[in-house]
């Protein structure tokens, strides 16, 4: 699937690690020191109890596939059917993501089938986290 | 807020819905509070409080010749205006002002007097969802279901025949904009837009507007037409991205905002006569049946199968045809309040006999948002 450049992420202060791990070929999440909470999106302080004493943890890679659609109304920089998932990580969070070197049906995207984190590069800056089903080869 | 303190007088829709390629959005606002001020015999001049979404209270207040002491452009998607009828009965009976008009028009078929929303690529959804293919509501709403049916055994069938029994409603409303018969075959067959939904279990794309006069109940008496009254209201927001979601079953907005509203006007699922349940997708009225407690998680796609939200059924459920069949014209939360006034009014194209009770439920977002309001033609 190629991208579209205007839907490239623009990184904030807040994020810049994540994407800067991404662009290194880590997933990067963030525990907090004070309840242990594993949370995603990324932000300076914990959203279950607030507190500001959070740190950067790299993620093992392994998810499972939560849900998905199969969309079919293309853009004209994409050509054919791709699937927009949700993976749920082994440490707790979900999160937004394509599946990649798999068929987009049906068929082969069954929900709870295990995946592993692969990175895709779009530009110097760039790099997408992805999911492939698992081989057993991540960190 | 006191059950039954402050009342819909007037309501209105635009004058035309669907295709309306000769009116911009600011004049959709316009037509549909000059419809409704018409519906309850009031002036501009009569207005002290003004709320919308998609166009800000200003230029619909300065538009009309309004000249406002309250005013509230609270916006979190389609069911922006339910949230401007709890706000404005919090309002009145507050004193804060004695007569608010709330206005939508949304010329999203058309695009007349508008633009496309900006896309914030440093947003959360912006950086975490929008890279991987999203494009617009139907390839983000959608999201959750799989993982209900696989949770709950909903089928294909299940999901199709929402629009199935919503096609029955709208055949018995001349201003539906699809009034043929469909079938679960029908469905299936149609287009897939993003599987495992079909074109036909995606809502329209049209323009339109409506509006709606609320005031206190001691004067709502005084008006030309029988008073709707808010016995309760709900709101609630979750996440702005559909991935973060808590629950891809439940929606914790739908849960907070209804529980809120069926607590505050003092009753029971078995005393709702009548339901409006916002159906941007087939997905959301199993959500919302189960979501506001009127069926245990998991039955919804069973309950509607057996024909108890279809007409003749106990629970009638989007009796205009919904956003599916009516209208949609991006926010429709306002066509779904419309609906209830109808209904409680007895005025409704298809209407429900004996109607006392009506709950209108609406989404903003996609789950992002929720508002409820418990409505009665008789005051507590």
């Amino acid at each position: 699937m190629s991208n579209n450049p205007k839907t490239l992420p623009r990184p904030t202060p807040e994020t810049r690690h994540f994407w800067e791990g991404a662009r290194r070929g880590e997933l990067l999440l963030q525990q907090c020191e004070g309840c242990a909470h594993v949370y995603f999106p990324p932000r300076p302080f914990c959203p279950g109890c607030a507190s500001r004493e959070v740190r950067v943890i790299r993620a093992s890679g392994r998810a499972t596939l939560y849900s998905y659609v199969i969309n079919h109304r293309l853009p004209k920089w994409i050509d054919a059917p791709y699937a927009i998932a949700v993976v749920e990580l082994e440490e707790g969070p979900r999160m937004m993501t394509n599946i990649v070197d798999v068929a987009q049906t049906p068929e082969a995207l069954e929900l709870d089938m295990p995946l592993e984190v692969v990175f895709e590069p779009i530009t110097a800056d760039i790099s997408l986290p992805k999911f492939r089903p698992a081989r057993g080869g991540v960190r | 807020m006191t059950p039954g303190a402050v009342a819909i007088v007037g309501a209105a829709e635009s004058s035309q819905l669907g295709l309306v390629p000769h009116t911009s959005q600011l004049q959709l606002h316009a037509d549909a509070a000059l419809n409704a001020l018409a519906d309850c015999g009031l002036s501009p001049k009569d207005i002290d409080g003004v709320a919308c979404a998609a166009e800000c209270p200003t230029e619909v207040a300065h538009y009309l010749g309004i000249t406002p002491s309250w005013v509230d452009g609270t916006m979190v998607g389609g069911c922006s205006f339910l949230l401007h009828v709890r706000h404005a009965a919090a309002a009145i009976a507050e004193g804060l002002c004695s007569t608010v008009l709330i206005t939508h028009g949304e010329s999203g078929r058309s695009w007349v007097g508008t633009q496309a929303m900006q896309i914030n690529q440093a947003s959360l959804s912006g950086q975490f969802e929008l890279p991987y293919g999203v494009l617009g509501p139907p390839t983000m709403f959608t999201v959750p279901v799989l993982r209900y049916m696989k949770d709950y055994g909903l089928t294909h069938e299940q999901l199709a025949n929402v629009a199935v029994v919503q096609r029955e409603w709208a055949a018995k409303n001349p201003r539906a904009t699809h009034r043929d018969p469909i079938t679960v075959e029908d469905v299936l067959s149609s287009k897939i837009v993003a599987w495992p939904f079909h074109v036909l279990e995606c809502c329209l794309v049209t323009d339109g507007g409506g509006a709606l006069v609320l005031t206190s109940a001691e004067r709502a008496r005084d008006f030309p037409t029988p008073p709707v009254y808010v016995l309760g209201a709900g709101e609630s927001v979750e996440t702005p991205m559909i991935s973060q979601m808590n629950d891809f079953t439940s929606s914790r907005a739908f849960r907070v905002s209804g529980a809120k509203a069926f607590a505050e006007a003092g009753i029971r699922h078995a005393d709702v006569d009548h339901l409006m349940l916002y159906d941007a997708f087939a997905h959301l009225p199993i959500y919302g049946l189960e979501d506001l407690g009127f069926v245990a998680p998991g039955e919804a796609g069973a309950f509607i199968w057996e024909r108890h939200t279809a007409p003749g059924g106990k629970l009638p459920v989007n009796t205009n045809g919904g956003g599916l069949s009516y209208m949609h014209s991006g926010m429709y939360g306002m066509y779904a309040l419309q609906e209830s006034v109808r209904q409680l009014r007895g005025t409704a194209p298809a209407q429900v006999p004996n109607v006392e009770v009506s709950v209108c439920h609406g989404v903003g977002g996609m789950f992002a948002a929720a508002g409820t309001i418990v409505f009665s033609n008789q005051r507590p």
